[in-house]
């Protein structure tokens, strides 16, 4: 991980338009990506992990999705405001992505060769021949036994660790400057899920790939980020570096979500800690502290605005008015709301 | 309470060849026993396509065994007739994974919770009047925790978590000595799924029910469960007390499936060592004449292939910890 910030989301707001109201799936969400860094996005359903991701590459649906605001600045230049050609140019070979399940990413009609060989061919120049020896050694990194004989196969003969693994070596064949994966391994059985992690983890230092990490599962990135980006309801609540967000844990939400994790490494027969309520319903949301209703130490501030982000040391800042308060005097809530 | 004695449970896949060629089946589950006490827990893991979702299946009667007896409280499920399974049923109910597609959708939660009494009085195996049944609705929302002003909405008004709590009121109407949950925590997010399962543990010490809890996530079932049954293609490997278990796995593939958990915890994870397996699952359609993990255990032998290692407590090993591997057999 170097200083050098290769992506730089800025105050992203991503709503989709339903007949049921508005629902602001990303709504202000801004963070810093640099060199070789692996960023965690961790989160519940529904809180705006996903949506954040695809609006980074410019892949929401209109309607009913819209990227209203915010910048998306990727090496110098806005995405948001970049044209198709362009777009194409960079989604697959500087901006890959990884989804949850390769069944459904990857083409059922194809072989793995045509699907592997177009995006080679397209994006870096090569004729037909190079392209397929290098997607036969991008199957070789990805650890696919058989390389040379397996290219010639269709989804279908792929068990879905497999599967996953082609889409590693599909999406890293451009060598992108970011590789996106979204829940990568959760569809996978645990034994896989360690083999796909490693695999990930293996390439991407050797390559010098940046990653964004979406997933619900603290134990993987517990094990693989750097920096981690805690969701809830379309926002970041807390950000900071791994160990920061577990050891010196300041938002209750966050909090909350580590304690309620069984843990393979403790014997206790305490009852779990669990975090009352449900998650907040997404349309409509009022301009106050999204988690108010299941925080215990919620305060009467909490109902009526949003909390400021405040900064703590190396990079960490918490979206919460109990650490607001205590900074009220060097710092502005309102201006910092803005 | 659950005694089941080598269980087996083969689906007939069709013919190979066009005239009298040979049968195929998906050995889905090959004989596999355990008995679970009153008030137990059994939890029984794997990875997918091992069984575990089977032998719940077959124990509750959905499928017709193969072969092997499922003895509740002493009687033998697979040789009762429609009546005597009937009252059996009454103490043996389930818990589906899914939350979604296990619910009708066009029934209120007042409907689907008091479905089965409704079976059971119409019958003529229950009496009961339907202001009791009303308030025996009542009495299992506020048990599982949701308010009884919610009786007359559908599922699709509910989130995931509230859900299963209708989908376990619905299993607990008959007043059980058993459930079946066939991975009920796994399609929730994190803080829903700490309510569930502490919402589980709390049932089973108001109404001392026995459990046969199915997870594929190792740190939940370590939670939940006294006793542990680890499954790999069709077989039980290993089973033993959770403590035992997790503090001292004997068989490889137990081994490995502990290390590839990946632990919420940086410090803890950076330094861990993982065993990382070779390959895949292989696909049940065969029999195979030697040990079902061979070919991805990294200690194998050469009597790992030819036979299959029976299933003993090794020395020094604590009470009920008994595992299927020739590592420990002489």
């Amino acid at each position: 991980m170097t200083d050098e910030v290769i992506l730089q989301v800025k105050d992203l707001r991503t709503y989709f338009y339903l007949d049921a109201g508005v629902v602001k799936a990303v709504d202000g969400v801004s963070f810093d990506l640099h060199k070789g860094e692996t960023l965690g996005i961790v989160g519940e359903s529904g809180s705006g992990k996903s949506v954040t991701n695809l609006s980074i590459i410019n892949l929401i649906q209109t309607p009913p999705g819209k990227i209203t605001g915010g910048e998306i600045v990727f090496r110098g230049e806005d995405i948001l405001k970049m044209s198709d050609k362009r777009l194409r140019e960079i989604r697959g070979d500087r901006i890959a992505m990884i989804f949850q399940d390769p069944m459904s990413s990857l083409n059922p009609y194809l072989k793995i060769s045509t699907q592997m060989i177009e995006s080679i061919q397209l994006h870096q120049g090569l004729n037909k021949k190079d392209a397929k020896a290098k997607a036969v050694e991008m199957l070789k990194l990805a650890g696919i036994p058989g390389a040379e004989k397996r290219i010639d196969s269709y989804p279908h003969q792929f068990s879905g660790g497999m599967r996953q693994r082609v889409m590693i070596a599909m999406g890293l064949s451009c060598n992108p400057d970011i590789l996106i994966a979204d829940e990568p391994t959760s569809a996978l059985d645990v034994t896989i899920q360690a083999q796909i992690i490693e695999l990930m983890q293996d390439l991407t230092r050797r390559l010098g790939t940046a990653v964004i990490m979406i997933t619900h599962s603290l134990g993987v990135v517990a094990g693989m980020c750097d920096t981690i980006n805690v969701m809830y309801a379309g926002r970041i609540v807390e950000h900071g570096a791994t160990n920061d967000i577990f050891y010196d844990t300041k938002h209750p939400y966050t909090q909350g979500l580590i304690k309620s994790v069984p843990r393979l490494d403790r014997d206790t027969d305490e009852r779990l800690f669990s975090i009352e309520g449900q998650p907040p319903n997404v349309i409509d949301l009022p301009d106050c502290c999204p988690f108010y209703p299941r925080c215990h130490k919620v305060m009467d501030i909490c109902r009526q605005k949003y909390p400021p982000l405040v900064p703590f040391n190396n990079g960490h800042c918490v979206s919460c008015w109990l650490y607001a308060q205590e900074n009220a005097d060097s710092l502005n809530p309102e201006d910092n709301k803005k | 309470m659950l005694e089941v004695q080598d269980l087996k449970m083969h689906f007939y896949m069709g013919h190979e060849g066009i005239i009298a060629g040979k049968k195929k089946y998906i050995y889905a589950v090959d004989g596999i026993s355990f008995t679970l006490a009153k008030g137990e827990t059994l939890g029984l893991v794997g990875e997918s396509g091992c069984g575990k979702s089977t032998v719940v299946r077959a124990v509750s009667q959905l499928y017709k065994p193969t072969a092997g007896k499922v003895l509740l409280e002493g009687k033998d499920l697979t040789k009762m007739s429609r009546t005597e399974m009937f009252t059996a049923r009454r103490e043996m109910q389930l818990v589906f994974q899914d939350p979604y597609s296990s619910l009708d959708p066009r029934l209120t939660t007042a409907e689907i919770i008091a479905e089965p009494i409704q079976i059971y009085r119409k019958r003529g195996f229950l009496k009961m009047s339907d202001a009791e049944i009303d308030k025996q609705v009542e009495h299992l929302m506020e048990l599982v925790g949701l308010s009884k002003f919610f009786k007359n909405r559908f599922p699709h008004e509910f989130s995931g978590g509230q859900r299963q709590r209708i989908g376990i009121a619905r299993a607990l109407a008959l007043k059980p000595h058993l459930i079946l949950a066939d991975e009920p925590v796994s399609a929730l997010d994190v803080s829903i799924q700490a309510q569930v399962l502490n919402l589980f543990k709390d049932i089973q010490k108001e109404m001392g029910l026995s459990y046969l809890f199915i997870a594929h996530d190792l740190a939940v079932i370590k939670y939940i469960s006294d006793r542990i049954a680890v499954m790999y293609l069709g077989k039980i490997v290993e089973t033993g007390d959770y403590k035992d278990l997790y503090a001292n796995p004997l068989h490889p593939y137990t081994k490995a499936l502990l290390s590839a958990v990946p632990i919420p915890d940086p410090d803890v994870e950076r330094k861990r060592k993982r065993i990382i397996l070779k390959g895949d699952v292989p696909s049940p359609d065969v029999q195979r004449p030697g040990c079902c993990f061979y070919d991805r255990c990294p200690d194998h032998k050469d009597c790992c292939r030819q036979s299959q290692p029976a299933f003993v407590q090794p020395k020094g090993a604590s009470a009920g910890h008994k595992v299927a591997c020739f590592l420990f057999t002489e």
